[in-house]
């Protein structure tokens, strides 16, 4: 397959157009009074976040070929320690986003080490007791005195600094395009070096990569840990614009969610990363339409279950498009430059 | 002359007319045909047992807008969502609900960590969260929360009410308890020891915990016995309860045996834990158990029967969520009736905050309704019942408590 997407000449400009569009986004507020527009850009906040979150597993799943089920616990992770250095030590929030981004490359540094001696489905099953153990251990008796126990942090949303005439959620929009930008930036560069291709190499032949001197062990340790990092500020930045962490939001569903973003947007691709969060935003949210619709439409007595329908749109989609939707759209590109060169 | 007079006869009709469109006023999400409802319900996910309530509810609202035409000759159009009993996704739906679809309030939405989570927002926002489907005792502060108003006897007064009944008949027990590690648990367990009073910890001789995720309580229920317990407090919900009325009859341990009411349904909890091994058990409730025969011919048993076989056809009747999603319902039609056209989110905080003794189908006989501008707390008394051959059997008087 080919990887060149990361050398192409253009593949800058249209990034650059991109996050200039995603940027521009929150200025229809000051033409738009429409009371739902807060709404929206709450939405695009989730989105962003799930994004972030899909980043951090696709580091790991689709460059590394590490399997992760368990990256809602490091999403917790960031979350708690967000709230909590927020909350119980008064760090501002722009401090406490890359500081829970540290704690977690912590925890997933150390996960990394026992992880080594795990492949493929093992991993998998190795992360998953992750995500189903570290809701649990938040609400231990020990820790209770900062996590809240069952009840969870309650925290405040940061108010807009006064020179800038933005609404909180115009504001903390541009608080998670900002970390998503930089994280994604940082992301794409350290795949295009040297560190990238040993990922990469050690994604596609961990032995061959072994012997031309990578050392694969700190590799993958490392991957872990920058993975679970980026998952990590991704909870930090829903903790901040939810107000709340309490460990029921962190569920095993949270890393099925991710797991599917990442596969519906595109394993290996970086814009499949957005794809993949704003697909677990609206998808989850339009299904129950669709099941709404469908009880209107059709009169009928019973409900249609929304999650039949979620995934009857997955399996639609994994039939039709097996690469994710970047790799749609990739093909589809392909598609057409192939005709426009006949004609 | 005459002319002047009928300018100011027409100036006074003009001004009575206008004062009278005036009272209809109407908040978000209100017309002249429709009112607007919100609510988020885990219909799926770990608590999905507990979506029963917002099916019965949107069958109860077909029901109303199909054959009385809604109220006061406006349809209700309810939203209930789906939020998996997970909180970030009750804030986007509750948000989704309030600023895209501008309903007028939110009803009865399930959870305490859920509700937690959009508690400060709909106060911000000043968007009635009414009726709340949680016993958490932290819904009833109008003085910081005036929009937020709980809706059944919260658990701590209900653990209260049973150890001021254990105080009053088994002064020298060694009590045992089991409970779920969460809120519910941790709610529960502060009112119980709020009401044994000082020398509690002499009392409890045990006290273990289980996860909701939890496969069995077994080893918990070993534990508790081999502690030498003479009465067994069991806080558990559903699947926990049966599981453990079970084993203590399977181990041969003979308690006096205290279960909290959300562990109580008959066709949920008593009949797979087995009728025999239940006699004898003691709960609370505030609802008229449908199972007993002492209710079979009250008129609002049958009115619900016929509700339930007409427009709930698929739910099952034994299940105690259909009753108490019943009642609720019943509390936020009374609110909607009392606006009458003025369907502000003021007026209707100002209604719900001035319910006086109102009588809703299949409460006990006994328990009205009451609120007040401070008292945010709906449903007050309980009543202790005993499990006799295949139902409750109520006995003693409604005790209210002071909630709080």
């Amino acid at each position: 397959m080919a990887r060149s997407w990361a050398t192409k000449p253009h593949i800058g400009l249209w990034a650059i157009g991109f996050w200039v569009v995603l940027a521009a986004l929150p200025l229809i507020g000051f033409v738009s009074d429409s009371p739902s527009f807060d709404y929206y850009l709450f939405m695009g906040q989730s989105m962003l976040i799930y994004a972030i979150a899909v980043l951090g597993l696709n580091l790991l799943i689709g460059f590394n070929g590490q399997i992760s089920l368990g990256h809602s616990a490091f999403f917790a992770v960031g979350a708690y320690a967000a709230a909590i250095l927020m909350v119980h030590a008064s760090v501002p929030y722009w401090l406490a986003i890359p500081l829970a981004g540290i704690v977690c490359f912590g925890a997933g540094f150390l996960f990394g080490f026992p992880a080594l001696k795990l492949e493929g489905h093992y991993l998998a099953l190795a992360t998953f007791t992750l995500a189903i153990a570290v809701p649990q251990l938040l609400k231990h008796k020990s820790i209770a005195g900062w996590t809240g126990g069952v009840g969870g942090v309650l925290l405040d949303k940061p108010d807009p600094p006064s020179f800038l005439p933005l609404s909180v959620d115009q504001f903390l929009y541009y608080v998670c395009l900002i970390v998503a930008m930089a994280l994604f930036w940082i992301v794409f560069n350290l795949l295009r070096g040297r560190s990238g291709r040993a990922m990469m190499a050690i994604r596609d032949h961990a032995m061959a990569a072994g012997t031309m001197g990578i050392d694969t062990a700190l590799y993958k340790t490392m991957t872990f840990g920058v993975s679970a990092a980026i998952t990590g500020m991704a909870g930090a930045l829903s903790a901040i614009t939810v107000a709340y962490v309490a460990p029921d939001s962190f569920t095993l569903q949270l890393s099925i969610s991710f797991l599917v973003g990442l596969v519906v947007g595109g394993i290996a691709s970086l814009p499949g990363c957005l794809i993949g969060g704003a697909f677990i935003v609206l998808v989850q949210n339009s299904s129950q339409s669709i099941s709404d619709w469908m009880k209107d439409a059709f009169s009928l007595r019973y409900d249609v279950p929304a999650w039949a329908i979620y995934g009857t749109l997955l399996l639609l989609l994994m039939f039709f498009l097996p690469n994710g939707l970047a790799g749609g759209i990739a093909a589809i590109r392909g598609l057409l430059s192939r005709v426009t060169q006949k004609t | 002359m005459i002319r002047r007079r009928t300018a100011l006869l027409s100036a006074a009709a003009a001004t009575f007319a206008g004062s009278a469109r005036a009272e209809k006023k109407y908040g978000p999400g209100v017309t002249d045909t429709e009112i607007k409802i919100g609510q988020t319900m885990p219909y799926s996910g770990n608590a999905s047992a507990y979506g029963v309530a917002g099916r019965l509810h949107a069958a109860y609202f077909r029901m109303l807008n199909e054959t009385q035409g809604g109220i006061n000759g406006r349809k209700i159009n309810f939203i209930s969502l789906d939020d998996g009993y997970s909180p970030p996704k009750t804030m986007e739906l509750t948000r989704q609900l309030v600023e895209r679809d501008q309903v007028l309030l939110m009803f009865y939405p399930l959870g305490t960590q859920t509700n937690t989570a959009i508690h400060k927002y709909m106060n911000q926002k000043k968007v009635p969260h009414l009726f709340l489907a949680t016993g958490a005792s932290k819904w009833g502060d109008p003085k910081n929360f005036p929009w937020t108003m709980g809706w059944q006897p919260d658990y701590h007064t209900e653990c209260k009410i049973f150890a001021k009944h254990i105080v009053a008949n088994h002064k020298d027990a060694k009590i045992a308890i089991l409970r779920q590690n969460d809120d519910m648990g941790n709610d529960y367990l502060s009112g119980f020891k709020e009401g044994l009073g000082a020398g509690w910890e002499k009392m409890i001789v045990a006290d273990a915990t289980y996860e909701v995720t939890d496969p069995t309580v077994d080893s918990q229920i070993l534990q508790l016995k081999n502690s030498g317990a003479t009465l067994f407090m069991n806080i558990t919900t559903p699947k926990f309860s049966a599981q453990s009325i079970k084993k203590v009859a399977e181990i041969g341990w003979k308690p006096v045996h205290y279960l909290v009411s959300v562990g109580a349904s008959v066709g949920a909890v008593m009949r797979p834990a087995g009728i025999e091994n239940a006699q004898g058990i003691i709960t609370a409730q505030f609802a008229k158990d449908v199972t007993d025969p002492r209710w079979a011919n009250a008129p609002d048993y049958l009115e619900w029967k016929a509700f339930m076989d007409k427009w709930n056809p698929t739910a099952n009747q034994l299940e105690g969520s259909n009753v108490s999603s019943y009642i609720s319902v019943h509390g936020l039609v009374h609110v909607l009736k009392a606006c009458g056209d003025d369907l502000t989110r003021e007026n209707i905080m100002r209604q719900a905050a001035n319910i006086k003794d109102l009588e809703i189908p299949l409460l006990l006989p006994g328990i009205k309704v009451n609120t007040s501008p401070t008292n945010f707390y709906p449903i007050r008394a309980e009543q202790l019942a005993r499990f006799e051959g295949d139902h409750w059997t109520l006995f003693g008087d409604l005790i209210s408590a002071d909630a709080g």
